[in-house]
């Protein structure tokens, strides 16, 4: 009791005279925050989470909520959060559990890049005249072609191509498990990938029947949990993805705790209902690159041979080496996820201290992958913050030959970045099971807009490109040519690749 | 009733399997492998209801996400036979790697002799799905850690003393590990609890005592005689307690 009650992070104020009592706010706010009373609305500012669903709802726009009305003496060092985390330690003796993404004040690289446009010289091309072309094959390529001629002068292939998978726009969206998210949030994006030709993954929680219609376009996961994984489950899936490790907690497991695991999220993970789910840190029959490589050849056995696998790490200090094993591993194709990759939950500390940018990351790898002479051996999809179609096209320069988008779908359902999706209580029924909050997302609608949301940044892509006098994302890829570094160290400019701006 | 019989020496592993799918698709009831020298995968992702008879020493990963065959193998097999195993059986006269039965979700594993390091590891159940391993001899450290559902029992057959491995049942939050004699206490790892089993206990493991027995030709009078030791989790919920909200 000495710490005592900490300031309310954010308060919550009901213009009366805008209000006419019509109560959804009450409705609407899962957290608690509203209370109808005779003389009003009354607000209970300490439970609210700044979801802003009750300013979305309100009919009067009476609702306006400040960021922390009340300020600590200031201090530079010791931030208010700083001080607070303390408080909660100090009460607690627990480890820091905060939802989605890296919340540390590091620079974005992204922001420090700045994309190129012809001028004279080159023509720049215009999309709306020419051809662009956005399709992205995911999986292994040959290093050459080799034909044989029939004396009929028929010419035909002899060289084996293994399976890809065939992307019209080179946006993805990567594994959110059932489970951390809605079965409507994922039906949402499911048949919006599906529309658009693209892919979203599973995440690590199994398939739901639910979305059994949408499965040659869904990319399935295998964890170390292994949740939900039989051969069905494989066999279903466009391609399989093993995850070892997640950039919003590199090194460690993941964990759904008990509550949230309801019948239907029981079901599709193959577990109790009520049961903890735990993916410990490591594969326990991967310990090596030999491991990994074993399990990337027994998915493909179980499969015929027939799916790509991947496989996901998180971005951290050697990630280049890692990949380059990876790529040696047999696997198609190597995720990597950027530090800034959002979760249901992770331990803050992790989130916020333990892994590098994925700017860094993918330039890295692919200039490893190059050195080595293995590029064509795996893709590389990168994912972790990506926010906008411009990080898409700087990612590709700096290597990648596609992206997961993650939050950025969210939003476009809806998502306020509120981070507490660990409660389980979004209020707008994304990270939740609870099926009064659920049925708030409506599958078609948010569809629609995550659609949409892909659709313009695959226009914005194709325009981009154009400027640039490049008319096919092959040419982006890996183009360092087309990036100039803004405001960055040489040390930084040397890991990018990338010129800085004037060279 | 078609038996097909498969010379594999020199084969690799992939038109190994291939033959075997083709011959299960085909309608064979019964595959016999001879000369099986190391050959990874076999019966991985096979569903259906063949029995498979392996002759030498199968490589890595026996029955991986198998649904519904039965295996048994004539002699020692390599790493995490019975990994991701759905369905069916496994049987070995003989002993196997690290990582026997990993993430098992349902059917049943039998070793005659020693099994590795993390056997039974992660392995899960759902409803009727129960995986169950059975180890003849004695497992190296971790047996049954992060256990969160079925059934592993071990009679240290050529063995007395009181098991001593660490990391026993470490993180382990569902179902439940039959050692027979008793166990050392520092051999427990985190959430894991001993106690000795109650004769209700041993009526539930009784049949998987008789089905160990048959199999490797054993009298089962004094293994059902014995005592043993049950080692269950302490919580379903063993990190429930370890965060608090940012
Ligand atoms: S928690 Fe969300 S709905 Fe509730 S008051 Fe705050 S912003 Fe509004
Ligand atoms: S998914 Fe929901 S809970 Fe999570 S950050 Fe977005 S709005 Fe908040």
């Amino acid at each position: 009791m000495i710490i005592g009650s900490r300031p309310t992070k954010f308060q919550v104020v009901v213009d009366k005279n805008q209000c006419m009592l019509c109560g959804r706010c009450v409705e609407n706010c899962s957290y608690n925050v509203f209370r109808m009373e005779p003389e009003g609305i009354i607000t209970n500012t300490r439970n609210c989470v700044a979801c802003h669903r009750c300013i979305s709802q309100c009919p009067r726009d009476a609702i306006s909520i400040k960021e922390r009305p009340c300020d600590y003496r200031s201090h530079p060092v010791w931030t208010a959060q700083i001080k607070e985390n303390i408080f909660k330690q100090a009460e607690s003796g627990k480890i820091l559990l905060g939802g989605m993404g890296n919340a540390g004040q590091y620079p974005i690289l992204f922001d420090h890049l700045v994309l190129d446009a012809c001028q004279v010289t080159n023509p720049s091309i215009d999309p709306l005249r020419e051809p662009m072309e956005l399709r992205t094959y995911i999986g292994k390529k040959p290093k050459q072609l080799e034909f044989i001629q029939t004396p009929e002068e028929d010419t035909s292939l002899v060289t084996e191509l293994v399976p890809n998978l065939k992307l019209e726009t080179p946006i993805m969206i990567g594994h959110m498990s059932y489970g951390a998210i809605s079965l409507n949030a994922h039906k949402a994006m499911a048949k919006a990938v599906s529309e658009i030709g693209t892919f979203m993954g599973t995440g690590e929680g199994g398939l739901h029947e639910a979305l059994y219609p949408y499965q040659n376009n869904m990319i399935v996961q295998v964890a170390s949990g292994r949740f939900g994984v039989d051969v069905n489950y494989l066999e279903r899936g466009a391609a399989i993805e093993i995850k070892i490790g997640q950039g919003a907690k590199p090194g460690i497991g993941g964990h759904l705790p008990g509550e949230k695991v309801c019948a239907d999220v029981s079901c599709t993970r193959m577990i109790p209902e009520g049961s903890d789910a735990i993916s410990p840190a490591p594969h326990h029959d991967i310990y090596s690159i030999e491991d990994l490589k074993q399990l990337v050849l027994s998915l493909k056995e179980a499969t015929e041979w027939k799916k790509p696998v991947f496989v996901k790490i998180a971005a951290v200090h050697n990630v280049a080496a890692i990949a380059a094993g990876i790529a040696r591993s047999g696997a198609d194709a190597v995720v990597i996820d950027g530090f800034r990759g959002g979760t249901g939950a992770a331990p803050s500390v992790f989130r916020d201290h333990v892994g590098i940018p994925i700017e860094a990351a993918v330039a890295a790898v692919d200039a490893k992958l190059r050195k080595q002479g293995i590029r064509n051996e795996v893709s590389i999809i990168a994912s972790g913050g990506i926010r906008q179609s411009a990080d898409v096209a700087k990612a590709i320069c700096l290597g990648a030959d596609a992206v997961y988008i993650g939050t950025a779908a969210l939003v476009a359902m809806g998502c306020r970045v509120c981070g507490t999706c660990y409660r389980g209580l979004c209020s707008w029924g994304i990270a939740t099971q609870r099926p009064d909050l659920v049925t708030r997302l409506n599958p078609d609608e948010a569809a629609n807009n995550v659609k949409n949301l892909i659709d313009a940044w695959t226009l914005e892509l194709a325009e981009l490109m154009g400027a640039a006098g490049i008319n096919s994302i092959e040419s982006l890829r890996g183009n360092r040519d087309r990036l100039r570094g803004y405001m960055l160290d040489q040390s930084m400019l040397d890991v990018l690749d990338v010129n800085a701006i004037g060279a | 009733m078609t038996q097909i019989t498969i010379d594999a020496a020199g084969i690799h592993y992939t038109p190994l399997n291939k033959q075997i799918r083709q011959a299960v698709r085909d309608g064979a009831s019964e595959i016999i492998l001879n000369n099986i020298m190391g050959q990874r995968f076999i019966g991985d992702g096979l569903t259906g209801n063949v029995k498979i008879t392996v002759n030498g020493v199968p490589g890595g990963d026996l029955g991986m996400f198998m649904k519904g065959p039965t295996i048994e193998v004539f002699g020692n097999a390599d790493h995490a036979p019975g990994n991701t195993m759905d369905e069916g059986t496994i049987i070995i006269h003989g002993a196997s790697g690290d990582a026997t039965g990993h993430s098992m979700r349902g059917g049943k594993v039998f070793i005659r002799d020693d099994i590795g390091y993390r056997g039974g590891i992660h392995m899960k159940q759902y409803m009727d799905k129960r995986p169950v391993l059975v180890i003849g001899g004695s497992a190296k450290a971790f047996l049954g850690e992060y256990m969160a559902g079925g059934l592993v029992i071990m009679f240290r057959l050529s063995d007395d003393e009181p098991y001593a491995e660490m990391g026993l049942a470490s993180g382990i939050h569902g179902g439940e590990i039959f050692i027979r004699g008793t166990v050392e206490d520092w051999t427990l790892g985190i959430g894991s609890n001993a106690q000795p089993a109650t004769s209700e206990d041993l009526e539930r493991i009784k049949p998987y005592i008789l089905e160990f027995s048959s199999y490797y030709n054993i009298d089962p009078t004094s293994l059902l005689n014995n005592s043993f030791t049950r080692i269950a989790p302490v919580s379903a919920r063993p990190f429930a307690g370890k965060y608090t909200w940012e």
